[in-house]
């Protein structure tokens, strides 16, 4: 953290509605450090129980993909089909598989 | 709660300018075509810097009008009639900062900052919604905020959960799902008070009739007078015309009215058969304009309090700073 910041950083909030499911990424909010950011988030992204656990994770460490390489990066996939169940086909007789 | 349900320019007199096609062709085509196939916009995606300019516009007054809507409501808290509607309101309010900070988050990525924001709005440039700047002069006028302005805020704000840019409708969910709290808050705590006193009666309606044509006036200039509107839904920036929407809420409005037993305020409000909807009166824009450009009753008490609450709270975010920082250099010695 630089001692030139005058904004709280900026955090990602990831939720985990109930036990069981994955956390899921329900916002972002500036806070001045990680437990900041966890008081912060319970207050804003759960305050009608929509959550057991909350992960919060600086914006700024975040690597995504850049959506101006989406074709090459998705295409390939495109035409594997024969990595999806429905490619096979199986004699009724077998049933359900 | 509440916005705008239209585009206003942050600077009075100057008119939204026209979109400048100077941007490349091909993105632009690629653009508009995801826009025609009803797809999203998301942050990390080109977009024409007039879809921008236009989303930050609309968001951070958005959100301004989320944190000064704090304000008229907050101011009767201390003064809530029981401990049960003290808890509902300070709920609300708190309700309201939340969706502040959606939609903040919302315009940040579009690449502006929160202190930009901030000092827009804090400097007077930018705009919040006008319903805003009138006074909440009774605890019913806490009622009918919930009921109409709120009812109001939902009719404008469902279709902007389908906004084509993805922050921005991902926030409208969110806020949306909170919002029918509000209404129907305010319109139970209406209900308790019409089966009060005469005198409490007469506030109620005394209420309505204060804040009936401010709500109408909410959705934004008539259609032909919306020049922006067109390129908004162009945009799917905007899904539902000014007056269609206006429309929908006095028909929703009128049989609520009716359960709650007070009279709307406009003697040319009836059904009308033909068409299935019903026709009401005149509003009165110039007096929506008044108060848009900063000449209604509360625009000065509005803003001077928020600046005195953000300048307030200057030692609080100075020192969550400074605790960061010591936590951060206690950590590194630690490790050395």
């Amino acid at each position: 953290m630089s001692a030139a910041l005058k904004e709280w950083p900026l955090w990602e909030v990831f939720v985990r509605s109930k036990q069981g499911l994955e956390h899921k990424h329900c916002g972002s909010l500036h806070a001045s450090d990680a437990q900041h950011a966890l008081e912060m988030a319970r207050d804003v992204y759960t305050r009608r129980q929509e959550g057991v656990s909350i992960w919060v994770l600086p914006s700024a460490q975040i690597t995504a993909s850049n959506p101006d390489d989406k074709g090459e990066l998705f295409d390939p996939a495109a035409d594997k089909i024969y990595r999806h169940p429905t490619f096979y086909e199986i004699p009724e007789a077998v049933g359900h598989m | 709660m509440y916005t705008q349900s239209f585009s206003v320019s942050d600077e009075p007199g100057k008119p939204l300018k026209p979109v400048a096609s100077t941007e490349p062709v091909e993105l632009m085509a690629r653009f508009d075509a995801r826009i025609d196939a009803d797809g999203r916009i998301e942050p990390q995606d080109w977009m024409p810097e007039a879809y921008r300019k236009t989303l930050v516009r609309q968001i951070s007054q958005h959100a301004h009008s989320e944190i000064v809507g704090m304000l008229p409501e907050g101011n009767w808290i201390s003064r809530a009639p029981s401990l049960k509607r003290k808890a509902i309101l300070i709920a609300k309010v708190q309700d309201e900062g939340g969706h502040g900070l959606y939609l903040y988050s919302a315009a940040e990525t579009l690449g502006t900052s929160r202190d930009q924001m901030l000092d827009g709005l804090h400097s007077g440039k930018a705009k919040y919604s006008s319903i805003f700047n009138y006074p909440t002069l009774s605890w019913a006028d806490v009622g009918v905020i919930g009921w109409l302005v709120d009812g109001a805020a939902i009719m404008n704000q469902v279709p902007l959960c389908r906004c084509s840019y993805g922050p921005y409708a991902r926030a409208m969910v969110r806020v949306c799902k909170e919002e029918s709290f509000h209404q129907r808050q305010g319109y139970e705590a209406l209900l308790v008070m019409m089966q009060g006193t005469e005198e409490q009666k007469a506030m109620v309606q005394d209420a309505v009739n204060r804040y009936w044509w401010k709500c109408l006036a909410m959705f934004g200039p008539p259609d032909a007078d919306s020049p922006n509107s067109v390129q908004g839904m162009r945009w799917g920036i905007k899904r539902i015309s000014n007056d269609d929407l206006r429309q929908k809420f006095v028909d929703a409005t009128v049989p609520q009215a009716k359960v709650l037993g007070v009279t709307l305020p406009d003697p040319d409000l009836k059904w009308n058969e033909e068409r299935g909807h019903h026709d009401y009166g005149q509003i009165d824009w110039d007096e929506f304009w008044q108060t848009v450009n900063g000449n209604g009753p509360c625009n000065k008490e509005r803003l001077s309090t928020r600046v005195k609450a953000h300048n307030d709270g200057q030692w609080v975010r100075d020192a969550a700073l400074a605790h960061a920082r010591k936590q951060q250099q206690r950590a590194m010695k630690e490790a050395a």
